[in-house]
């Protein structure tokens, strides 16, 4: 991978008032990459990527965007550094219809590009344009994930983090999601950071990945390389997931 | 207390047996409740000893009253209600048969035909029989009014429904002159009908329209942002102080201080809002009660310039821009510029109409404001603020916005306030106020500007009319005010709609994003809501 490094992540501390969640974190990643984040419940994972977007800030170490440190910047700074979220819990806006939702991701240039980019996002998740004018609260699961995706993508970013897309979804669903984020690094060149519980998936997808034990990346390699990774095999993959 | 509960006895047990079984429980419970309510009574005799008077007749009605109140209700009410479900799922047409069997066109041409008796008749059959019962005529006038205006309702629903908003703006402007005209009619005089229209559009117009205009600012923060304002009352008193020191002390104008007073307010919403950015829900709550008690009792202690709980009166009348002056004494004053004769009613039509104005110019900022970027970062704020931020959306300058505004919409309502009423004082600013403000709100449903003015048309305009109500003196006594029962009012009707329409009147939220070819519709919706 030749590309520059967008994302540098270096020995990044976080605290929530005394208990550290993460423990002087690496991570990077490159232009164009997908770089998948593996780890157990509670490893620190969300963490990080909050961290990225200054909430909770980071209490040692940086985080470089671009050439930019925006360790300290707020977090809608951050945000307009053309870095978009799908956070946690997909956070759409539940009472605002998919449209809107759509239009707030489209904030940031004011809506310059908005009805291009919408129809952008309704190709990648033709599902969402059935649903244009149904509140986003009445979604089902799946359809939330594409709207939270999607809304993401609005913002024309740099780099999109994926806060576990998988989450609680059908694993049909889950592969259309996956395949759409495919799809987007393929024709676009988006970068995209994804943290997942969904190990085998996410590494199948990855260019490269992480894999993050209580606060500390313990691994990094290929996302083929950690496939066949007989420690990584024994913790996330061999419990029957696929 | 050992039931034993055969199988087949839901079967047996007919709508009466149940109805007489809950009503006699119902009886039982309310006897429990009442006996040392109502029961009994303490007071002091002749040589301040504490005596015991029992009213058991007034016991046993209330007790009676409540055990067939729960009988009707359980042996015909719900058994109604049941049918009438179920001929609507077979026929399709139902919502509307109850109805049509109420309203019913012979019934409506009684019903004006005895309005229309009784209103011109009034005088003369009050002389015939006597004060007493000319209050349930008046009564029975009143009723005759109500059914007539609702069958028109309900013959028109389909219209009245598909333009609600062109039609209520028209029935606003049009309000203060078909008082006056019909009131003219009444007294067969114009001077009658403008006397008489004093109350109709002071008590009743101007005074809704004030509600309505501080519920639609309030409902910028608590509707739109989703910040929960407790104190909401605070910047409607800064406004009508703002107006009363500058006028009474610098003799400045109505039209400049308005929006002085506005701006004066907006800034303190940002002043409030600073130091409560972090905070969210009931926190917040907290804060901004706290800052309306506080804004309140320095109007009260700081005497050199608000002259404490006296407050500040001779507020200078509002001039017609100008040119003429509502002021007997003025060489300009109305009456003598147009050459007719004196009232105090033009002030007051006047002023509704700069309150309807001003009302008219906060919902179109609302709504306007809604489909700009800042008013939807309001609705996304109170959807979900870390998803805001991650978007990019400032949320520190979004709330400020937010209250600023808000603030700004009450400084207008306070200045009005205290132009309307010549005197401001702390104790038209109470907590009272904020929560009444509030409730209107939520009653009328979150950021819906129809359903706040309909609620703030049912709260106040109810409570009003509570005042009218003197034909219960004859029921309850003459040492019966029904006004003081207000608060009784608003509670019922915030448990009914609650419970009934738990997100309020109007529940729904108009979306104010569109694909490209529907934007022709947004369009004629954004010109019907300034009409």
């Amino acid at each position: 991978m030749a590309g520059t490094t967008l994302l540098d992540i270096k020995g990044v501390q976080t605290y929530y008032g005394n208990i550290r969640a993460l423990n002087g974190v690496d991570v990077t990643v490159k232009e164009g990459e997908i770089v998948a984040l593996i780890g157990a419940n509670g490893a620190g994972k969300s963490t990080l990527m909050m961290t990225i977007f200054g909430a909770p800030r980071a209490r040692t170490g940086t985080i470089t965007f671009a050439g930019t440190d925006i360790t300290q910047l707020p977090t809608h700074e951050i945000a307009r550094m053309r870095i978009a979220q799908s956070p946690e819990g997909r956070r759409i806006f539940p009472r605002m219809t998919v449209m809107e939702n759509l239009q707030m991701g489209a904030s940031l240039d004011n809506l310059k590009h908005y009805d291009e980019d919408v129809e952008k996002v309704f190709t990648l998740f033709p599902r969402l344009k059935e649903r244009i004018a149904q509140r986003g609260g009445t979604l089902s699961g799946g359809e939330q994930q594409m709207l939270s995706i999607g809304r993401a993508l609005m913002a024309r970013p740099k780099l999109l983090l994926l806060d576990e897309p998988s989450l609680g979804l059908a694993p049909l669903i889950v592969k259309q999601i996956f395949d759409a984020i495919r799809e987007l690094n393929r024709t676009q060149g988006l970068t995209v950071f994804l943290v997942e519980q969904n190990a085998f998936g996410a590494l199948k997808l990855a260019t490269r990945g992480y894999v993050m034990v209580n606060g500390n990346v313990t691994m990094s390699g290929t996302g083929k390389e950690l496939l066949a990774n007989p420690e990584v095999r024994a913790a996330y993959l061999e419990g029957g997931h696929h | 207390m050992a039931v034993t509960v055969s199988p087949e006895r839901d079967t047996v047990a007919t709508p009466t047996q149940r109805a007489l079984k809950e009503a006699f429980y119902a009886g039982a419970i309310s006897l429990g409740l009442f006996v040392l309510f109502i029961g009994l009574k303490t007071g002091q005799n002749m040589r301040n000893e504490l005596v015991v008077t029992t009213r058991w007749g007034l016991l046993a009605a209330v007790v009676i009253a409540t055990a067939v109140g729960r009988f009707l209700y359980i042996a015909y009410g719900q058994p109604f209600m049941a049918n009438q479900k179920i001929t609507n799922v077979a026929t399709g047409l139902l919502p509307a048969s109850v109805a049509s069997r109420f309203f019913q066109l012979p019934w409506f041409i009684a019903a004006v035909v005895a309005m229309v008796l009784l209103f011109a008749l009034n005088n003369s059959l009050a002389g015939w029989v006597g004060a007493e019962p000319a209050g349930y005529l008046q009564f029975l006038r009143a009723l005759a009014v109500i059914y007539v205006l609702a069958c028109v309702i309900y013959y028109f629903r389909a219209f009245i429904h598909a333009n609600f908003t062109k039609l209520g703006i028209t029935a606003l402007v049009l309000y203060p002159i078909l008082v006056v005209a019909v009131l003219s009619l009444n007294a067969w005089s114009i001077a009658g009908g403008l006397q008489g229209s004093l109350k109709w559009v002071d008590n009743f117009g101007i005074q809704i329209l004030i509600y309505v205009m501080l519920a639609w600012g309030l409902n910028i923060v608590v509707g739109l942002a989703g910040l929960l304002d407790l104190g909401y009352v605070a910047f409607y008193a800064l406004g009508a102080y703002a107006y009363a020191l500058l006028a009474t002390h610098f003799g400045l104008s109505f039209w400049i201080l308005l929006p002085a007073a506005g701006a004066m307010a907006a800034l303190w919403g940002v002043l409030l809002g600073f130091p409560v950015l972090r905070l969210r829900g009931d926190y917040l709550a907290i804060v901004t009660l706290a800052f309306g008690e506080i804004i309140r009792l320095v109007l009260i202690n700081w005497r050199d310039v608000t002259n404490g709980s006296a407050g500040i009166s001779g507020i200078p009348k509002v001039s017609f821009f100008g040119l003429m002056s509502f002021n007997v004494s003025d060489p300009n004053y109305i009456a003598k510029v147009l050459g007719i004769a004196q009232s105090g009613a033009y002030y007051k039509i006047f002023l509704y109409y700069l309150i309807l104005a001003l009302c008219l110019l906060t919902a179109f900022v609302t709504i306007r404001l809604r489909r700009l970027p800042v008013g939807r970062a309001w609705e996304a704020l109170r959807e979900d603020e870390i998803a805001c931020r991650s978007l990019g959306i400032n949320t520190t300058t979004t709330k400020l916005t937010a209250f600023a505004t808000g603030a700004m919409f009450g400084g207008f309502a306070g200045s009005f306030f205290a132009a309307r009423q010549g005197f401001v004082s702390p104790e038209s600013f109470v907590f009272l106020e904020s929560a009444i403000i509030l409730a209107i709100v939520v009653l009328g449903g979150m950021g819906s500007l129809v359903g706040i003015a309909v609620a703030a048309m049912v709260m106040i305009g109810g409570t009003e009319a509570l005042r009218e109500l003197d034909f219960l003196k004859q029921i309850f006594g003459p040492d019966f005010t029904p006004e003081l029962y207000r608060m009784l009012l608003f509670g019922m009707a915030m448990v009914i709609v609650m419970l009934w329409k738990p997100r309020g009147f109007v529940g729904s939220r108009e979306p104010t994003a569109f694909l490209k070819e529907r934007r022709a519709v947004s369009g004629s919706f954004t010109k019907e809501g300034h009409g």
